[in-house]
């Protein structure tokens, strides 16, 4: 998901510094304020180990594939979402820097959709609410605490990767880049990283289940204090604010998405109706491409795509783009769901494993 | 060699070439830095269908690689990273917008085949100012620079203590992976049933270890920064250095010297 300096205008370039810069000086003045400075050598050895163990290859069962693990939702457990985030941007600064992986201009959008997103997200919206969730709290139960572990990590992982990704469409789309539509990109980009997230979080749960087993107190917010105990919510309060959450983003972003074009359409098309005049001329009904393969082309697209441009076919009132937006977020929540099925699934696997291991 | 020797062989060849001493080398990491970002904005703020305004920015990595004596194919073995990303991105481009612009001895050459190359060469210019700056300039020096502008002291401390650690870091996977590979013969990767022993152990490990380390540094008298090794700063050569790259970038990027020079042509 490394964005190379090609793929961004300066602008959009500057405005992802500002935002991973901002995120950046809150965390270490966060980080300040704790004033425990041995957590800078564990925060050195949590990313090079991160950065080392994407360099291993993790055989996917029943698939000639490998996976990584997702560097983020790791060091927010371990450590916390600020010196995760600052870890992580350690990680991202070096990979830029010396393996050319991702620019140097770009690092700012790189670190907001890598280290952001899996930091602060991963944390406040999952791993958090979950370790605080009674379904820590049975004593003795560990199976139920290791599903919690494997629970917050997968949906954590596959969750911010799918934000990530996203991000990555909309920098590059504003940027005026690709020629690719908007929508089209996002249905190249978000299922690929959906398989991608679910197998980071899959290996990411491997790893913190084994520190869970061997050294609990390693983890964030798994050992609390008798006062923290007290305020343990139930899993369903944490499940119902998750849910909430999406359907709000969904809600609101599908509002926007369709209420200005995107950066590529305005800019070929202009948005008269806004004021502008049509910036290059172009009509959008004829524009570019005219040949017989595509218009034929563009029909089977018209015909096959699932709610296009994310409002319903023969409808323009907003209240068409919200219910695609509704529905986009319980695809995800059914998509999420299974997921939790797989991973129990999983979960009682490796458990096996450890014991033959 | 496989993917790890091979990151940890990177390290320690970039580290040699920063640690030459050319009249690059010798320019203050500051100065290198702020000619490098000007330079990566002057590419990225080409318009995609302006490649001959475009082409004349090779001129400033083909000089600096001229006068650092960095060689070129190392650069380009890093192309590896950055063009799958840009080529899929890009590649889309010739089939989608196929209107052509201009008709090269009656074959016509569309707007998405020079949009898709100038995506390419910006590609190729950013990752050579980068990968210019860093095979001149030491991580401590960079680190001074960045300190300089204000960068946090905890995360310049970090990024370089990091620094430090992956080539450590980086050795212990390679033996524990080659370890593995010995006793699973024919198996490609780490077994599922292995995945989170593996790397768990080497974390849990390297902690217990970094805490000892800290303490060391503690005893040997660490106050929570480092102090900066730097090569004398500011002076004339590198205010000089400075103003002319800038001069000379930005007439790059204001005055069509392709066209120009095509005009001379016919």
């Amino acid at each position: 998901m490394h964005m190379a300096d090609a793929l961004l205008a300066p602008a959009v370039a500057a405005t992802m510094y500002v935002a991973s810069g901002t995120a950046a000086v809150i965390s270490v003045k966060e980080l300040k304020k704790d004033d425990n400075a041995d957590k800078l050598p564990t925060m050195a050895v949590a990313s090079a180990l991160v950065f080392a163990g994407q360099m291993i290859n993790y055989t996917i069962p029943g698939t000639g594939s490998s996976g990584h693990m997702c560097g983020g939702m790791l060091l927010s457990a371990l450590l916390g979402p600020h010196a995760g985030f600052l870890s992580m941007i350690v990680v991202l600064t070096i990979q830029c820097l010396f393996f050319a992986d991702g620019g140097l201009m770009a690092l700012g959008a790189n670190i907001w959709n890598m280290a952001f997103y899996g930091c602060f997200v991963g944390y406040y919206l999952f791993w958090r609410p979950i370790m605080r969730s009674r379904l820590m709290d049975k004593s003795g139960d560990r199976n139920t605490r290791r599903f919690a572990i494997a629970l917050a990590s997968i949906l954590g992982c596959i969750v911010t990767l799918q934000m990530g990704a996203f991000s990555v469409v909309l920098e590059t789309t504003i940027s005026g880049i690709t020629e690719l539509p908007f929508t089209a990109f996002c249905a190249l980009m978000q299922p690929i990283h959906l398989a991608i997230g679910l197998v980071e979080g899959l290996i990411t749960s491997a790893v913190l289940l084994y520190v869970y087993e061997a050294r609990p107190k390693m983890l964030m917010d798994v050992e609390l204090t008798p006062a923290e105990k007290g305020s343990r919510r139930s899993l369903g309060g944490v499940i119902v604010t998750i849910a909430l959450l999406a359907v709000l983003t969904g809600g609101v972003l599908s509002h926007f998405a369709s209420e200005s074009p995107d950066g590529l359409e305005w800019a070929l098309f202009g948005n008269e109706e806004a004021g502008y005049s049509a910036n290059m001329g172009l009509n959008e009904e004829h524009y570019g491409v005219s040949s017989s393969a595509a218009d034929t082309a563009s029909g089977i697209q018209e015909k096959t795509s699932f709610l296009p441009d994310y409002a319903f076919k023969d409808s323009d009132s907003a209240a068409g783009t919200t219910v695609s937006g509704l529905a986009g977020s319980l695809m995800v929540a059914a998509a999420a769901a299974a997921i939790c099925v797989a991973g129990h699934f999983f979960r009682r696997k490796t458990g096996e494993g450890h014991g033959t291991a | 060699m496989n993917k790890i020797e091979q990151s940890i062989s990177e390290l320690y060849e970039i580290d040699d070439l920063a640690a030459g001493n050319s009249m690059i080398h010798r320019r203050s990491a500051l100065a290198k830095l702020a000619v490098t970002v000007l330079y990566i904005i002057l590419v990225m703020s080409f318009h995609k269908y302006d490649l001959p305004g475009l082409v004349p920015m090779v001129f400033y990595p083909v000089i600096l690689f001229q006068l650092s004596g960095i060689p070129v194919s190392l650069c380009f073995k890093k192309l590896r990273y950055v063009l799958p990303v840009v080529c899929a991105v890009g590649i889309v481009n010739p089939f989608l917008d196929r209107s052509p612009v201009l008709y090269l001895g009656g074959v016509p050459v569309t707007g998405g085949m020079i949009s898709f190359l100038t995506l390419l060469l910006k590609g190729i210019f950013c990752l050579q100012a980068s990968f210019l700056l860093i095979s001149t300039t030491r991580i401590e020096e960079i680190c001074a620079a960045l300190r300089k502008i204000r960068v946090p002291s905890m995360l310049v401390t970090l990024l370089l203590l990091t620094y430090r650690y992956v080539t450590l870091m980086a050795q212990e996977v390679l033996v524990m992976t080659q370890a593995y590979s010995l006793r699973a013969p024919g198996q490609k990767g780490i077994h599922y049933s292995a995945w989170g022993s593996f790397l768990g152990q080497l974390l849990i490990r390297s902690r217990d270890r970094a805490q000892q380390l800290y303490s060391a540094m503690l005893l040997r008298g660490y106050r929570g920064e480092f102090p900066h090794a730097q090569r004398a700063a500011g002076g004339f050569p590198d205010m000089a250095y400075t103003l002319v790259w800038t001069a000379f970038l930005l007439f790059l990027r204001f005055v069509d010297l392709s066209t120009l020079a095509g005009g001379l042509l016919i």
